[in-house]
């Protein structure tokens, strides 16, 4: 404070009010300044397509992927692709971690429950989950149960070797300090166990949500009537490269949006640990 | 609080009306327990009365915390051996919060399952209030010093008014002036509420200064055990009632008394 005073005689002490917004004036330039870089890269990129450098069927100028966007969404097929799409996660997301958080819970509370649930479980891990797809299909046929299938295994691994590892992490003393308190076992599931696993859990919620979108990805691309998958899919016949880029620009923004929710949620849930 | 009104009320050092009362709040007889081929205890007997100050004291090892551990219920022991009538809570080493509740969450966890959900918070404020932690009621534990997390811990064992209070070297973890005003607040805390207290402690003063009554732990059993005389206010260390029990006391623990210790308190 007195280094800025010194090498600004004229001003008067500064408010609070004033400081603040002289850093936060600072740190919306530096906001600004990383965005120089990417619309350079845009704009070079539209240069280059207006020169006919980069051909429209390797991949489409800026200016008509987004017009394309456009007419995409004012039609209706983008959205009506989206939300098959989103089902799907949604679907096998909420299969994969019911498995995953029960089958922790059952593995994390018991010495019989670990022994039962837990040396499956780590063998299964080990398994590359995209591999089982000819499986899945010799099953399930290629309707959407294979696709489910396929995003609820990838979610069911990190949420269950994560909330496994978040429970056993649990200071035994507090469980017993919850005892003496004459909490039952079910009140000790819900005060102890489960807030203490959450930080751990939520870091398995993170990396199951990514498997999730990126098992979303393969399924679709292996076979798809709907979805995103689909839309991209059926572009790629027709050379159509801007609807394909529209449909990965829309699969990173869904990724990035559940993403920042965990991340609130972690914000809101961990307050205690900052 | 509302509860202790019904309790006798006595003074400083009232172990004697207590004693009238008669009854006892927790009683151990020939209580074995071994770890493997480890013999921890070998037949101890104990008897706590109601309200009464009991420090226990013994060689690091000598099994200790395996008896409070009994007595809280936190290890199975054969039928018969051991006997709490009525509540009983804890305070451990390390205060034991949960960091994820606030300070007044976690005091409010020791009355889930006995006081109904709208009285809970008064409670609640004031236990915290007798440990004088009124301002710290939302902050998460984490932000707390050692201490007051101690006295959270106390404020939690004592919200639910116990019968018997369970102490396992709640303050060894502490600086010395620290543990001096924990002394004087849990001293304060049984005469108000006079539940009976069992003290582990390392420390021979400490358990001189606070108990009614010291034990020693020793080879599995309560090897010896004495009266202490004079009113707490009363015991300070240069007399020679108490001087004498804290040699006898370091005696029984295996350590010969040192001279310097009266040449210390000669010059004091
Ligand atoms: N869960 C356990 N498993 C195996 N051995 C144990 C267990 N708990 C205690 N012991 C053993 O029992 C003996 C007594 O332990 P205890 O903790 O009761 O001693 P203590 O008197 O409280 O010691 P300290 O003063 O160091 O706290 C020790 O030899 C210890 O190693
Ligand atoms: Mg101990």
């Amino acid at each position: 404070m007195s280094a800025l005073v010194a090498s600004r005689p004229n001003s008067a002490p500064s408010s609070p009010g004033r400081g603040t917004t002289r850093r936060s004036a600072a740190s919306r330039l530096s906001w600004l300044r990383r965005w120089v870089s990417p619309l350079a890269i845009v704009l070079v990129w539209q240069l280059l397509s207006d020169a006919g450098v980069i051909p429209e069927d390797k991949i489409a100028s800026p200016a008509q992927i987004g017009a394309t966007a456009w007419q995409l969404t004012k039609d209706g097929t983008l959205g009506d692709a989206t939300l098959v799409s989103v089902q799907r996660v949604l679907a096998g997301f909420a299969v994969g971690a019911v498995i995953g958080l029960v089958l922790a819970v059952v593995a994390g509370v018991s010495r019989i429950g670990e022994d039962t649930v837990d040396p499956p479980m780590q063998m299964l891990r080990t398994l590359p989950h995209f591999g089982l797809i000819p499986l899945f299909i010799v099953w399930m046929g290629i309707g959407e149960a294979p696709k489910i299938a396929l995003i609820a295994m990838g979610v069911a691994f990190p949420l269950y070797l994560n909330t496994f590892s978040g429970i056993r992490s649990i200071d035994r003393r507090m469980t017993e300090a919850a005892v003496t308190m004459g909490l039952t076992r079910r009140q000790r599931l819900r005060h102890v166990v489960i807030p203490g696993a959450l930080p751990q859990a939520l870091v398995g919620l993170r990396q199951s949500l990514g498997v999730a979108w990126l098992s979303l990805i393969v399924a679709e691309t292996v076979s798809a009537d709907s979805g995103l998958g689909y839309m991209i899919n059926h572009a790629r016949e027709f050379l159509q490269t801007d609807v394909i880029v529209v449909g990965l620009a829309v699969y990173s923004i869904l990724g990035l949006a559940t993403d920042s929710l965990v991340r609130l949620i972690e914000r809101r849930a961990l307050a205690w640990r900052s | 609080m509302a509860l202790l009104t019904t309790r006798p009320k006595t003074g400083p050092n009232g172990s004697e009306s207590r004693r009238s009362v008669g009854d006892t709040v927790a009683e151990v007889r020939g209580h074995h327990r071994s770890f493997g081929s480890t013999h921890v205890l070998r037949g101890a007997d104990l008897t706590v009365r109601r309200g009464e100050f009991v420090a226990l004291l013994g060689r690091s090892g000598s099994g200790k915390s395996t008896l409070l551990r009994s007595l809280a219920g936190l290890d199975p022991s054969p039928k018969g051996e051991v006997s709490v009538t009525g509540r009983t809570s804890v305070a451990f080493q390390e205060p034991r919060l949960l960091p994820w509740r606030t300070v007044e969450r976690n005091v409010e966890l020791a009355l889930l399952n006995t006081v109904r959900d709208a009285s809970r918070s008064e409670k609640v404020r004031g236990a915290l209030a007798e440990v004088s932690l009124t301002e710290k009621t939302d902050v998460w534990p984490g932000s707390l010093s050692g201490g007051q997390a101690q006295r959270v811990s106390l404020a939690r064992a004592l919200v639910s008014e116990p019968d018997l209070l369970l102490l396992d070297e709640p303050f060894s973890a502490l600086d010395a002036l620290t543990r001096i005003e924990m002394h004087a607040l849990v001293t304060q805390l049984w005469e108000r509420h006079q539940p009976a207290i069992l003290l582990v402690t390392h420390d021979v003063d400490e358990a001189i200064a606070l108990a009614d009554r010291v034990l020693v732990l020793d080879q599995g059993r309560i090897a010896r055990e004495w009266q202490v005389p004079l009113r707490r206010t009363s015991r300070s260390p240069e007399h020679h009632q108490i001087a004498q029990l804290r040699d006898e006391v370091l005696g029984a623990l295996g350590v010969t008394p040192t001279n310097a210790h009266h040449q210390e308190t000669g010059a004091a």
